[in-house]
């Protein structure tokens, strides 16, 4: 047929025949049989190990911890009566907004940091200040438990040469919680930086001389410029990030375990305590599930945001 | 106000050209602070790892710097075996995640973003929708579940959890990438000849290539770097991989030996490094993709 | 309203490159200036400095009486209206007229007051609460338009506002801008590249090329009196034709424009003093394609023969052109519709040589 693409030995293009509305359906029909095969892979996978999952953690929760009756809701009540869980619940809200916000701020400020210097620089900076995103996090939170050793923290060496006291980092309640937050935003603010620098190179220059001869001054071009055209990638960021910080298990596993006394766990690393490490899975079940309120309201958001960005771009 | 300059050829460097200057430079500080603040643990985790664990124990002068440097504690780890073990099945791991993750997405983006069939947007909506639902939600259950396939302690059960924190994602992204492809390519392939198999290998592909490799970074890196899962379900040595064999094997009871630690970590970290290195506009690209191109 | 003035402004880019080279323009208040010229020959850049929005290198300009170099652009009381309209996506239309308006902290009933006049002027009171995603390119140009009124300024810059439109609508809103010019009355200065725009609106022409003003002149200046080779060429389409010639005598004390054996073309007596220090030269003679024509003129004066051979006809409804090639140069003339011009024919034509231009071959300086 046409020169360049010829059809090798073997394959069965799907042709239709002319002539004949059967054909035509039939041809129609292996579209989008062939459009199915393709996405059952995937189907199945998500299926399997996402989906079922996800339903069968309801029902686990609803067992004894023998698995051999059902109690209902006994597990979520008995949980919320606990004292430690009670700490869980605000401590993963307040890991999670805070290093949310944190990172949002130091990701928004690098951003405008790095628009404004030029192109060829961009890359070396872009490229230094990616680094903590880069390292694997289980990998680089050892090195922070490093700094942290109540022994020999190097960040208590610091404060030494200065004449203070030692800090015990992850001794104590508060300071262990503010440790933990410090690594995530560490690890978190690379990526606010890389989507919210992508967010201010699409807004148009030509709005921006546009405001300065209509008489804004910088701070005004930040509130009436930059913000409204980035408000949706800020809202997607903000709340995608606040899904994924809210379920992090990594940091409070590795740098404290959820101590001191229990100070620092959030759901992720109390479900792995009593259900991995305790033997008691309705119970760990029944605490991730806590976590699928917040979750189902971010999402919904983070859809409705990213339809938003789509309808925009087109337009 | 000042006269008429008389020679056109002198330039007065007007206030505001000033003013730009003094915005740059200090830009370029303010960055600095966060690059320091940024790259303090690396460079920590390289002090560390050249150190002896009696240099690090006897805690003489600033642990921010090596006074005795030696190679010791990577050597002792490279002629470990469990090291060794850690390091085959990580890569073992990650490659088997990466080829099963890619083709699973590019033969489902492929299919939503250009086949329509009933249910396809529904779909691309719960593709996205499953990125969202973190694996410690999941984790419980499938311990359950792995258990049942007599998967548990057995490395290949990861072959089966991996891909499903790789595709969702992967398939989001090389949607959007195959998305902007024109149709007029697809419609001149088809008045060649082409079926749809060969419209996927021949163009698709070829063009979206930029797509596919930051979709293939991305499955790497979550590969390589996971941590939950493989804790959750492997208990021996012979069947762990490095983020999990590091922490429960070479923290020992009370004795901590952080020289070896911070070399064991560097070199796990290597592979990510070395890849971002080399193609970090692909692994931008791959981050930003999602929202960017909607 | 104000005076602008640009004195020896030149404009140098890092590396050298100068893309505006010293030029002087006197604008008088009220007046409408077209800045006009090929690509890259500096005007959007002059414009731009005017506003702002680049940085003066060398020179001062004067906005109504002050130097501006130093002034931002949100001091210099000045609105521009951009090629891509740079509307504000997420306000009303209301809202985008109404920015520059509230920043400068005007009373709420002024500004709308300010803007519902304005929308009047343009006719587009009833977008008002629309967003700008759903306008049609007209529309949002008379937005663009209408947020540069309403700040009632000293000066209006354009830059390019009709070229990301169809070629029905740029006639359109080509008329509505001199209307809101014949209304409003601030001085202008407005960049285009398309010459007719040019002759349309502006009360005088600003040709510029590479960086330097060729010529500033009313439209009928320019197009009948043009200074420069590229002058003459740049206004008026179809362009002119050129020829390379030289200047021989005529029998009885007059001279002629010899292009080759077969096309010679007498001079007009009034000319021949002007042209004799150019005889025996070689130089360039140009006419517009309307001069020639087909009609018989014999005893005018400055009328004279000249027979040249078909190459293509185009019949264009109203007229047709004619083109033609002397010794590989192409000539265009514009005739009557019902013309007896045909392909590989020979074809009499009459040259009006009182609208003749001659020029220096190397400068292109007319003469």
């Amino acid at each position: 047929m046409a020169d360049g693409t010829t059809i090798p030995v073997g394959m069965t293009p799907a042709r239709s025949n002319a002539g004949g509305s059967s054909s035509m359906k039939r041809f129609a029909n292996r579209k989008s049989t062939t459009a199915f095969l393709l996405c059952l892979p995937l189907i199945l996978l998500v299926g399997c190990f996402v989906v079922y999952p996800a339903f069968y953690a309801i029902y686990l929760s609803m067992l004894n911890k023998k698995m051999t009756a059902f109690v209902g809701l006994g597990n979520f009540a008995f949980l919320l009566k606990r004292h430690t869980f009670q700490l869980v619940i605000f401590q993963s809200c307040l890991f999670a907004i805070t290093a949310v916000v944190l990172k949002a701020f130091f990701g928004f400020i690098l951003a405008h940091l790095m628009h404004n210097i030029p192109g060829t620089t961009q890359k070396i900076w872009r490229g230094l200040l990616l680094v903590p995103w880069v390292i694997p996090l289980a990998l680089s939170t050892l090195t922070w438990w490093w700094m942290f050793d109540p022994s020999y923290s190097a960040f208590n060496w610091i404060l030494n040469q200065f004449g203070l006291d030692n800090v015990p980092w992850l001794g104590v309640g508060w300071i262990a919680r503010l440790c933990t937050i410090t690594v995530n935003v560490w690890f978190g603010t690379p990526f606010f930086m890389i989507m919210y620098l992508a967010a201010l190179k699409s807004v148009p220059e030509q709005l921006y001389e546009a405001a300065s001869i209509d008489g804004a001054n910088a701070r005004q071009k930040l509130f009436f410029v930059t913000l409204p055209m980035m408000r949706n990638i800020i809202s997607i960021t903000v709340l995608f990030s606040l899904i994924v910080t809210f379920a992090d298990f990594d940091i409070v596993r590795i740098l404290t375990s959820g101590g001191p006394q229990d100070q620092t766990h959030v759901f992720a690393t109390y479900a792995f305590q009593i259900g991995i490490q305790s033997g008691d899975i309705p119970l760990g079940a029944a605490d991730s599930l806590f976590m699928f309120p917040i979750l189902a309201f971010a999402a919904f958001f983070v859809l409705r945001g990213v339809t938003q960005r789509t309808k925009e771009i087109a337009a | 106000m000042s006269a008429t300059t008389a020679d056109s050829h002198v330039f007065r460097k007007t206030s505001l050209h000033r003013q730009r200057l003094w915005a740059l430079w200090g830009s370029y500080a303010a960055l600095a602070v966060f690059v320091v603040i940024f790259l303090v643990p690396p460079f920590y985790t390289i002090v560390t790892s050249l150190k002896s664990s009696a240099e690090i124990s006897a805690q003489s002068g600033s642990p921010w710097m090596v006074n005795h440097p030696t190679l010791d504690n990577f050597w002792y780890l490279i002629t470990y075996p469990n090291f060794q073990t850690y390091y085959l099945n990580s890569a073992m791991i990650t490659v088997v995640t990466v080829a099963v993750s890619m083709t699973i997405s590019v033969m489902a983006a492929f299919s939503l973003s250009r086949m329509g069939f009933w249910g396809s947007q529904t779909l691309s909506t719960g593709v996205f929708l499953t990125y969202l639902v973190p694996p410690s939600l999941l984790f419980i259950p499938l311990f359950q579940i792995v258990g049942w396939m007599g998967l548990i302690n057995n490395i290949w059960c990861l072959a089966l959890l991996y891909p499903t924190l790789a595709v969702p994602f992967c398939t989001w992204i090389m949607i959007g990438y195959f998305s902007s492809i024109p149709k007029e390519l697809d419609e001149a392939a088809l008045i060649d000849g082409a079926s749809y198999v060969q419209i996927l290998l021949k163009i698709f592909i070829p063009v979206a290539m930029p797509g596919i490799i930051a979709a293939t970074i991305f499955a790497f890196t979550v590969a390589w770097g996971a941590f939950l899962y493989p804790l959750a379900y492997l208990y021996t040595s012979n069947q762990m991989v490095l983020t999990v064999g590091i922490i429960s094997d070479l923290i020992r009871g009370d004795v901590f030996q952080w020289g070896k630690i911070m070399a064991a970590c560097l070199l796990a970290s290597l592979p990510p490094i070395v890849i971002y290195a080399f193609l970090m506009d692909y692994y931008v690209a791959g981050l930003t993709a999602g929202a960017t191109k909607g | 309203m104000a005076e602008v003035s640009c004195r020896k402004v030149v404009k140098e880019y890092d590396g050298g490159v100068q893309a505006v080279k010293g030029i002087d323009l006197e604008i008088a208040d009220h007046e409408f200036v077209v800045l006009v010229g090929p690509s890259g020959c500096g005007k959007s850049t002059t414009l731009r400095m005017i506003a702002g929005l680049e940085e003066i290198t060398g020179g001062e300009i004067w906005i109504g009486g002050d130097v501006v170099n130093d002034v931002p652009p949100r001091d210099r009381d000045i609105a521009m209206v951009f090629q891509n309209y740079a509307l504000y996506p997420h306000m009303s239309v209301f809202d985008n007229m109404a920015f520059g308006l509230k920043l400068r902290k005007f009373p709420k009933d002024e500004i709308k007051r300010r803007v519902d006049e304005a929308a009047r002027i343009l006719d587009i009171g009833m977008l008002l609460d629309r967003k700008p995603r759903a306008l049609s390119g007209g529309q949002r140009q008379r937005v663009a338009m209408g947020r540069a009124i309403v700040r009632n300024p000293k000066v209006f810059l354009f830059d390019e506002p009709l070229s990301n439109l169809d070629a029905k609508l740029r006639v359109q809103m080509r008329t509505e801008i001199k209307k809101v010019h014949q209304t409003v009355k601030t001085t202008t200065v407005y960049v285009t590249h398309d010459q007719i725009e040019a002759m349309t609106l502006a009360d005088r022409v600003v040709v510029m090329n590479h960086g330097v003003i060729e010529q500033v002149g009313t439209p009928a200046e320019v197009y009948h009196r043009p200074t420069s080779r590229f002058v003459a060429g740049f206004i008026g389409s179809p362009a002119m034709n050129f020829l390379p010639c030289h200047i021989d005598e005529a029998g009885g004390g007059g001279l002629m424009v010899r292009v080759n054996d077969a096309v010679k073309i007498k001079i007009p007596a009034e000319r021949t003093a002007r042209y004799m220090p150019f005889k025996g030269k070689e130089m360039v003679f140009g006419i517009r394609p309307e001069h020639l024509t087909q009609r018989k003129e014999e005893g005018r004066p400055g009328f004279e023969p000249v027979d040249l051979l078909v190459d293509v006809v185009e019949p264009m409804g109203m007229e047709t052109m004619v083109h033609f090639f002397v010794d590989g140069a192409p000539i265009c003339a514009r005739l009557d519709p019902e013309t007896s011009a045909e392909p590989e024919k020979m074809l009499g034509l009459t040259a009006d040589m009182n609208q003749m231009h001659i020029m220096e071959k190397e400068t292109g300086k007319v003469v």
